[in-house]
């Protein structure tokens, strides 16, 4: 009988995978950390792991097509004198002039304009193009100011005073030289080709006292017209809401770390921040705690992909969501009819992410001219339309199936959660039970 | 003249006041009394006012002016003309963190000391400084012109992109990619035409040093890390 020794199977560690091992390599041969544009990648709680239980005996649905259920929402009551009311209660998100294509921006304004909402600046100052083909604009205030002018300021709908991002909650902006034209250097009054620090803070205030003071400075200049809303980085969501009522906000807009950016450290995207669905009850909670709840509307952003999503979000509390990621794949972004241009920038279609090097074969990223007029921004703009829609109607129908004539009178009752965590994170019963972990319950 | 008591009139109707005006009004001198230190006192103006505010104010007096000229006649709080446009802003006291900070144009005037981060991410405007700066002044200073009288605190120019810093006194120290720059004859001429517009004399322009950007952290490099 010969001795037999079986080879194993070659085994890989799950410490250092394929990606860990890559990133290893790449770090030491260019000395430099990795930038990339979107949001966490990484796998984490999400509205997938909650599933909503639909009418029953205890309640009865409404008729689809037939029985009303609205979606309209109105953002600024507080203490604008013009708030603004949308027709839908997803909006989208702020993403500059210079990280887009200015034909980018003009299909996001033509799009969300279509669909009855809104679209936002980013840090890059307004565009004609997009104040023009948007019908309801919100103007970022932002620690760069490039661009910031009163006169933009009052042909804004609305202000949002930007403190942070879920991609990157205490981190600045980055736009790389190779994106910096001369437009674009133009309206940021700086060289053209050179990297762009935009700072991490404001540059005159620090703080919830000094940020209530400058709110009433912005809400002087625009003759307290405009709603202000504060948008915050999934960090200490139920502190910051807090504060960000106690500042004076409109509205409070968190985002979580599934938020995209630009461009920034793939170390910052994966590692800072908390997930979309862990921020919603806490921030909902800051505002019930001080009586606001539906006074100071609440926007959720960060992984927001369909009516499902919408329907959840707003059922834990949010009025609205926003979208940004998904916007651009609308767009046409990370198409896979570009597959082969993708090949040739060494990634495949899903996974482009290198936003900041300005190469986008889809004309959407990227301020190369010949790149941008690949992008139509009548009818990417209707494609967006279309996909806000189509959302909404998810969203109606989920509410409908449960018994609902607004979108808004969904109730984390609806909800019930397919993980420990999930049901941890958004404050809703294990499915099958009664449970939410760290409240007790059957 | 219009003159308008804060002691008795609102913020937002005196603000309200000042943005009904337009550029061809004929009430182009406005007093403004009591301010007793109140925040964004005459901010948003926009048509070419002479407003003389009798009192120290707050936060953010006179914030994104354009055109009107503006005279504090007292100390001023944090973010005095933040972000002007254009116009000219007096303080005849000292002000507080920056000042004229993201400011695009315009003049800004400080009789006094200016504290931190004065000029912080200047984008076009002149800042002309009778007394000292605190630290971190001009960080991120993207482009116009800085001057001052006395002297400067720690980190000068952080940061700095292609603004201009002209200080006649010492520097306590150079922020990061901010270093001393050879004075030639357009920037003493430079100087000579602020000084003029600003109204303050006494001073020479050959006494200023002038300070910019290395420019060595445009575009990152791995070996300026420590810089970072």
């Amino acid at each position: 009988m010969s001795y037999h020794n079986p080879p194993t199977t070659p085994r890989k560690s799950s410490v250092f995978d394929d990606y860990t091992l890559s990133e290893i390599r790449r770090a030491a041969s260019t000395g430099i950390y990795d930038i990339r544009g979107g949001g966490a990648k990484r796998k984490v709680p999400h509205f997938d792991d909650l599933l909503f239980l639909g009418a029953s005996m205890s309640r009865y649905p409404l008729e689809g097509y037939r029985e009303k259920c609205s979606t309209n929402v109105v953002i600024g009551t507080r203490f604008a004198k013009k708030p603004i009311e949308l027709k839908i209660p997803i909006t989208v998100a702020g993403m500059s002039f210079g990280s887009l294509s200015a034909n980018a921006k003009e299909a996001l304004g033509r799009g969300a304009t279509i669909a009855g909402t809104s679209t936002t600046t980013g840090d890059g100052g307004m565009t004609p193009e997009e104040r023009g083909q948007s019908q309801t604009l919100v103007y970022q205030y932002l620690p760069s100011r490039y661009g910031m002018n009163p006169d933009d300021l009052r042909k804004a709908d609305a202000i949002e005073v930007v403190v942070g991002q879920g991609a990157k909650p205490g981190g600045g902006g980055m736009l790389l030289g190779q994106k910096i034209s001369d437009r674009v250097a133009e309206m940021r009054t700086l060289p053209k080709g050179i990297d762009q620090r935009s700072a991490c803070r404001h540059p005159d205030w620090t703080g919830p006292d000094d940020l209530e003071i400058k709110i009433l400075e912005l809400r002087e200049i625009t003759d307290w017209e405009k709603p202000i809303y504060i948008k915050v980085g999934g960090a200490r969501p139920y502190y910051d809401v807090a504060l960000a009522v106690k500042a004076g906000a409109d509205c409070v807009v968190v985002d979580g770390m599934q938020g995209g950016t630009a461009a920034t450290q793939e170390v910052f995207i994966e590692h800072v921040g908390q997930p979309t669905l862990a921020c919603i009850r806490p921030a909902v909670q800051a505002l019930q705690d001080l009586g606001m709840h539906r006074k100071v509307q609440l926007i959720v952003s960060g992984g927001i992909r369909n009516g499902a999503d919408v329907a959840k979000a707003l059922a834990l509390g949010a009025d609205a969501v926003s979208v940004g990621t998904a916007a651009l794949i609308a767009l046409g972004d990370n198409d896979p009819a570009l597959e082969a241009e993708y090949q040739k920038l060494h990634t495949t279609a899903g996974a482009y992410d290198d936003w900041h090097e300005g190469k986008d074969p889809a004309g959407i990223t990227t301020q190369d001219p010949e790149l941008s007029r690949r992008l139509d921004p009548v009818l990417a703009g209707r494609r967006l339309a279309n996909y806000l829609k189509v959302m909404t109607l998810e969203a109606q129908t989920i509410a409908r199936a449960c018994g609902h004539n607004h979108v808004h009178n969904l109730t984390p009752e609806d909800l019930c959660a397919l993980t420990i965590e999930a049901a941890a994170m958004a404050r809703v019963p294990l499915a099958g039970t009664g449970w939410v972990p760290g409240q007790g319950g059957l | 003249m219009r003159t308008i008591d804060l002691g008795s009139t609102s913020l937002r109707e005196l603000n309200e006041l000042l943005h009904k005006q337009t550029s061809g009004t004929n009430e182009t001198q406005w007093e403004i009394l009591n301010p007793r230190g109140g925040h964004a006192v005459a901010v948003g103006v926009d048509s070419p006012l002479n407003i003389d505010i009798k009192g120290s104010v707050g936060y953010y007096v006179a914030g994104m002016n354009k055109q009107a000229n503006i005279t504090v006649h007292g100390s001023a709080g944090p973010g005095a003309a933040e972000n002007m446009m254009s116009g000219k802003v007096v303080v005849k006291g000292d002000v507080s963190q920056y000042a004229g900070a993201t400011g695009r144009g315009g003049m800004l005037v400080v009789e006094g000391n200016a504290s931190s981060r004065c000029g912080i991410s200047m984008k076009g405007i002149d800042i002309v400084v009778k007394g000292n700066i605190g630290h971190m002044s001009a960080f991120m200073a993207q482009t116009g012109n800085l001057v001052v009288f006395g002297d400067a605190g720690d980190a000068l120019g952080d940061s700095i992109y292609e603004a201009r810093l002209f200080v006649r006194g010492q520097v306590k120290s150079l922020g990061a990619d901010c270093i001393e720059k050879e004075m030639r004859d357009e920037h003493l001429e430079l100087i000579d035409n602020i000084l003029k517009r600003s109204g303050l004399n006494g001073v020479k322009p050959k006494d200023f040093r002038r300070y910019g950007s290395a420019r060595k952290l445009y575009n990152f490099n791995i070996d300026n890390a420590d810089a970072y």
